[in-house]
């Protein structure tokens, strides 16, 4: 596993800068919004990366829940962490590209809305584990991601209610793309998908070897108290 | 009171069992104890509570002078004529009564921190859920308690008159409560595990609470100002509240018991 990391940051390195000349100089230029709409390729792309995440952390929360499994418990963790970044590109990108196109930083409209109400659903998360006690931290955590999941339907389905100002999906839903615009955009979601994987691996290890060391500093601790006596 | 009476033989056979017994000191006899029934521990549970709260009156006086404070602040922020107040007074009324409940909500549990109660709770054999569902009604009733009062005092301060269906205020109310209410007492028995725990409370609750909160001021500024049916927002808060409800009683005992 350890010789497999640096080959697969390389290739991911690769990957993202040919996603990135792609998207800036091989595909065309949109009719209406000129070259400003580039930024779709990162915007999108963080969002699927993002929702695939807090997907995973879920289902590890369930896993851990049902069968105590503390690498799932460190796989929840990891992804929320991760994902909270990418939604947070999501959140910056957005506005930067609505203030020219829409002439507005920001509107209430259900899509933003609802992936800001994400963004604190899983920051509330990540706050919850940092200050929680230790011992009971991961079972909280897990309850808490269940609540959190359960709660993003109900969050989409309510803002939903309001009218929305965004444009329509470009995938799916009868929306209409360029072919050449649509192989750009995959291929930047699979390069943020390798950049995420590649992020959560080395945070996954880095976990590991942390958890690691305080059992041991805590178990160092407990000897010698045992040994001055 | 029986909750504890299954943890300390003595105790029970004293205050409860006798009168059965005929013997009068039965806890001499190896008869094993009757199973806990879960409602019965609610009752008791809840009863206790309520009478602790009309002894000290600490949640329910300080959540009142909490929400009056809140209507005399909002007042200044904006012009309360008739009109304006329509617009307004939904997302002011449940913000209110949001906040004012989070003073209800974080004492639930801290109340039973003060001589290892929660512990106890813990060893005995009764069931997690009665005690989840006790402190949930509680909670429930002393909100209602603080809406019923306040809510003639917004009326009155910022004129208002609903121009829809006013029944329908009743149901929103319910539902809406219980929805804060429920989450309420779970996240405050996980923030009790925490650090700083009072603050932790509204961190965790809020964004979780964001699709309900949002049923309750649109349900009620659609009433008050007549033009929008508030059906969706009802059958929304319908579907949360039984969601949640499910969630945190398939989930309270392994919280309850996470070490």
């Amino acid at each position: 596993m350890k010789r497999l990391f640096p080959l697969f940051a390389i290739l991911t390195a690769a990957l993202l800068s040919f996603a990135l000349y792609e998207s800036l100089i091989v595909a065309p230029v949109d009719q209406l919004q000129g070259n400003v709409y580039r930024i779709l390729y990162y915007h999108a792309s963080s969002a699927w990366t993002a929702f695939i995440l807090f997907g995973i952390n879920f289902v590890a929360s369930v896993v851990y829940l049902v069968r105590r499994n503390e690498k799932a418990d460190v796989l929840a963790f990891v992804t929320a962490e991760v994902g909270v970044v990418f939604c947070t590109v999501v959140l910056v990108t957005g506005p930067l590209w609505a203030r020219p196109v829409w002439g507005i930083w920001w509107t209430w409209d259900w899509r933003l809305t609802s992936t800001f109400v994400l963004w604190l659903i899983y920051v509330s998360y990540l706050l919850l584990r940092r200050f929680s006690s230790s011992g009971q931290t991961p079972v909280l955590a897990a309850a808490l991601a269940v609540f959190g999941a359960l709660d993003i339907p109900l969050v989409y389905f309510s803002i939903w209610f309001f009218r929305t100002q965004h444009p329509q999906p470009v995938i799916g839903d009868g929306g209409y793309m360029d072919p050449g615009m649509l192989h750009v955009l995959l291929l930047n979601w699979l390069a943020f998908s390798c950049l995420a994987f590649m992020v959560c691996w080395s945070r996954y290890n880095l976990e590991v070897l942390k958890r690691e060391l305080e059992e041991a500093q805590a178990l160092e601790s407990l000897l010698e108290t045992g040994g001055a006596r | 009171m029986t909750l504890t009476a299954h943890t300390s033989d003595v105790s029970a056979s004293q205050n409860m069992a006798a009168p059965n017994q005929g013997t009068g000191n039965n806890f001499k006899s190896n008869r094993p104890l009757p199973p806990i029934s879960g409602f019965r521990t609610t009752v008791a549970s809840l009863v206790k509570d309520i009478r602790l709260e009309w002894r000290s009156k600490d949640a329910i006086n300080s959540m009142l002078f909490f929400s009056l404070l809140v209507v005399v602040v909002f007042s200044f922020s904006f012009d309360p004529t008739a009109q304006e107040s329509r617009r307004i007074a939904g997302g002011l009324i449940w913000v209110a009564f949001l906040f004012a409940a989070i003073v209800a909500l974080n004492q639930t549990w801290a109340r039973e921190m003060r001589n290892q109660v929660l512990d106890a709770y813990r060893v005995s054999p009764a069931p997690a859920n009665s005690l989840f569902l006790s402190k949930a009604i509680g909670n429930f009733l002393f909100v209602l308690l603080l809406e019923a009062v306040m809510t003639p005092l917004f009326i009155m301060f910022y004129q208002l008159r609903a121009l829809g269906p006013a029944w329908q205020l009743v149901p929103i109310a319910v539902l809406g409560t219980w929805a804060i209410v429920i989450n309420g007492t779970f996240f405050a028995s996980i923030s009790l595990r925490t650090r700083s725990r009072e603050i932790m409370l509204p961190l965790l609750l809020f964004p979780i609470s964001i699709p309900a909160l949002l049923a309750m001021v649109e349900g009620t500024t659609s009433i008050l100002s007549g033009e929008l049916t508030a059906r969706f927002w009802i059958a929304l808060l319908l579907a949360y509240d039984v969601v949640f409800t499910m969630a945190s009683l398939l989930l309270f005992e392994t919280v309850l018991h996470a070490e």
